[in-house]
């Protein structure tokens, strides 16, 4: 009796959690794209291996971060939701996690169902291999969107990302260039091991064991979170270390910076005691550049999904792009050259 | 002619013995050992840690500013967590995992109130109060819900809450449409910052208020006594007249409350949310509170005090650990430490060990002297 009991729950609570497996990473579909096919509950759905030909819907698999993440992610994931639609000739099924193992095991699902194309955003940059072999022998074309992973050019079909490496390049440039004595800096890192870290960080370390003058006064990772981001700040200043740069990899993170910075009284920005660094699209960073809090934002364009729509209808076409790698436009803004027009052409 | 000699012995050796184990046995025994270490090593490591100093804030108000600042203002959404992770402990046995994803939810319908569907908004389009109050309807709503699986339906609480902890964050982002909306009005951040002319964090003010709110609950109703009562027993206190379903779910709806403060605070401090990070894994933090505090976390007896204590202490070693620059990735592994410890010290066989271990070197002495 207790046993039979006992076993109830346990069923019960495995049931539970196959059941949250399967709804609880995705996000419910926004309201501005209700044709998006099947975006609710990707892990169970499988998309119709039926061959696509002439008028028939291309099918795509699109594993993608987690839309809350930061307001980078949720205008990626819009886009991608738009775009990919019934409308558009697709037939789409769509896959958010931040959790890599979660994402391959998708992938792989993905790939064995036959999709025509698997649209890629990978959470991690290494572990991919497998589902690159069985997408090829599969006849799954993959197209990488946003992040890089590292493989062999030959395992996918495209990549439209974003060149972290570059953009840690051009901010880390745009900070040697303001000529201060001594480069005293808070380094907030985001997700360790994805791509967007590695390259903003991998600029900065470089410079730091470069440079006599450039320090770290702390170097963490807030996992692309304002609130820890805002600890981390407000424990260096608890600690009365001095400091003048804060480089923080995602716009959350420098926001949450600034709101320690903000409640010790301590200035920053244009005219400020401290040089506030972000990145990514978000209007309001934009906006708070564009009034001199902060100083600069590295641009990370977020809106790939045309360019990945592009590619597909060549390669269907038999088309193959003329570059493997398309990296999307980016530059950084700062605080003495940002203008309205900008503000307008880029924020998201 | 031998008891006059053994009286005094007996006499000088029992209340001594029984302080040993008074003390170890005392329900706040652990929090406060707890505490008198990290302090201990603090002052030792390193004792600016605990100096404190006035600053003026961007907006012109002198503030203070200092870990212990730090330590008390950031401990505040975990303390009022804790009082309600508490008295759910003590009834239903067992602990709500959700509380973290309720929490984004409350922030979620704050923020959605106030921004008035907007992404962004310059000044709250809803007066505060008002929003505030729809947040604790609807969280104290989740709380229901949670308590009605628990209580009628008769589900571990832990599998019960685990319908919301997955799909919480879900449903905070489909509250906003999925954009993340961002509040730039001053006053909104009162309740996370300071208010303006007072330079203690409003956060300590709020945790106060709610600590003295369920303190004066706890002595002028019955709310304790049924509690614990349903926790210890439910069958014999529905034979008492108390109807142990009902009570129960008032705990869950309490604990809803506190996870709508707590959910104000957090989103208070920065105007904005990410609903998959917001207040993320805090419900482990609250329920190791629970734990420090020397409460069972099979239910029954309890004490909210040692659950303040609890939390305030795990902000203290959150608060050292980001002092020496310990990776904030690392933190819960060190938490996990500290979790180790709790469990194997307060296991009544180990605390039976330590009592007679304790006793063997009293003896000793008394014999040397």
């Amino acid at each position: 009796m207790k046993m039979k009991k006992v076993l109830g729950l346990t069923l019960a609570a495995a049931l539970a959690l196959s059941l949250a497996a399967c709804g609880g990473n995705n996000n419910p579909p926004a309201n501005n794209n209700p044709s998006s096919a099947g975006g609710t509950s990707s892990g169970t759905n499988t998309p119709d291996p039926a061959p696509t030909t002439g008028g028939e819907l291309i099918t795509v698999g699109v594993i993608n971060n987690d839309p809350n993440e930061s307001g980078y992610r949720t205008a990626n994931d819009a886009a991608m939701r738009a775009t990919f639609t019934e409308a558009n000739g697709y037939k789409a099924t769509f896959y958010n996690n931040n959790d890599a193992a979660q994402q391959i095991a998708t992938a792989q699902q993905m790939v064995q169902d036959e999709v025509d194309f698997l649209l890629l955003s990978p959470a991690s940059t290494t572990g991919w291999d497998t589902v690159l072999k069985d997408a090829q022998a599969a006849g799954t074309q993959v197209i990488l969107f946003d992040r890089m992973l590292e493989a062999d050019e030959s395992m996918y079909a495209a990549a439209v990302v974003s060149d972290m490496p570059a953009e840690g390049k051009t901010a880390v440039d745009w900070l040697a260039a303001q000529g201060l004595s001594e480069y005293n800096i808070i380094h907030i890192q985001g997700h360790m091991g994805s791509d967007a870290q590695l390259g903003r960080t991998g600029a900065l370390d470089e410079k730091v064991a470069a440079e006599a003058n450039w320090n770290y006064v702390a170097q963490q990772t807030a996992d692309w979170d304002e609130a820890t981001a805002r600890t981390i700040v407000q424990s260096v200043i608890d600690s009365k270390k001095p400091f003048n740069v804060i480089y923080a990899e995602n716009n959350g993170m420098a926001r949450g910076a600034v709101a320690a910075l903000d409640a010790a009284g301590i200035t920053h920005g244009k005219d400020g005691d401290v040089i506030v660094m972000g990145f990514d699209s978000d209007k309001w960073a934009f906006e708070a550049v564009l009034e001199g809090s902060w100083n600069y934002m590295g641009l990370c364009n977020p809106l790939q999904a045309d360019t990945v729509d592009g590619i597909i209808k060549d390669l269907m076409a038999g088309k193959a792009p003329a570059q493997k790698i398309i990296y999307t436009p980016e530059q950084g803004f700062d605080c003495d050259t940002l203008t309205q027009a900008d503000v307008d052409t880029y924020g998201t | 002619m031998t008891t006059p000699v053994k009286n005094p012995e007996t006499q000088v050796k029992r209340p001594d013995e029984s302080l040993f184990k008074r003390l170890t046995r005392q329900q706040l025994f652990i929090p406060v050992a707890a505490l008198v270490l990290l302090v201990l090593f603090n002052l030792i490591a390193d004792p600016s840690f605990f100096a404190v100093s006035m600053k003026e804030n961007s907006l012109g108000n002198p503030v203070l500013s200092g870990n212990m600042i730090s330590v008390l203002d950031n401990a505040s959404e975990l303390v009022i967590l804790a009082i309600g992770m508490t008295l759910v402990t003590a009834s239903s046995g067992g602990q709500d995992i959700s509380v973290g994803a309720t929490m984004t939810i409350a922030g979620s319908v704050i923020l959605r109130m106030v921004c008035g569907g907007q992404v962004t908004a310059d000044t709250m389009q809803m007066n505060l109060f008002l929003a505030v109050f729809i947040g604790i309807v609807v969280t104290a709503f989740f709380g229901a819900f949670n308590g009605a699986l628990v209580a009628y339906f008769n589900i571990q609480p832990m599998v019960a809450t685990l319908i919301m902890y997955t799909a919480g964050r879900s449903i905070a982002a489909w509250i906003n449409n999925n954009q993340l909306p961002i509040i730039n009005d001053v006053a909104f951040k009162y309740a996370g910052t300071f208010l303006p002319g007072i330079p203690v964090p409003t956060p300590i003010f709020i945790t106060i208020l709610m600590i003295v709110i369920f303190w004066l609950v706890l002595k002028f109703t019955n709310l304790g006594l049924y509690t614990q009562s349903v926790g210890i027993n439910p069958n014999s206190s529905r034979l008492n007249g108390i109807n142990p379903k009902l009570v129960k779910l008032l705990t869950y709806v309490i604990l809803g409350v506190c996870v709508a403060v707590a959910g104000y605070i957090r989103i208070s401090r920065s105007g904005s949310i990410n609903y998959s990070r917001n207040a993320e894994n805090i419900e482990m933090d609250a329920i190791l509170a629970v734990a420090l505090g020397g409460n069972a976390l099979s239910g029954g007896k309890f004490n909210i005090y040692g659950s303040i204590l609890g939390a305030y202490v795990i902000q203290f070693l959150t608060t050292t650990l980001y002092k020496y620059e310990v990776p904030s990735t690392a933190l819960p592994a060190y938490k996990a430490v500290v979790v180790i410890l709790l469990v194997v010290l307060s296991a009544p066989v180990v605390r039976e060990k330590l009592a007679s271990i304790k006793k063997a070197p009293a003896k000793a002495v008394k014999e040397v002297a």
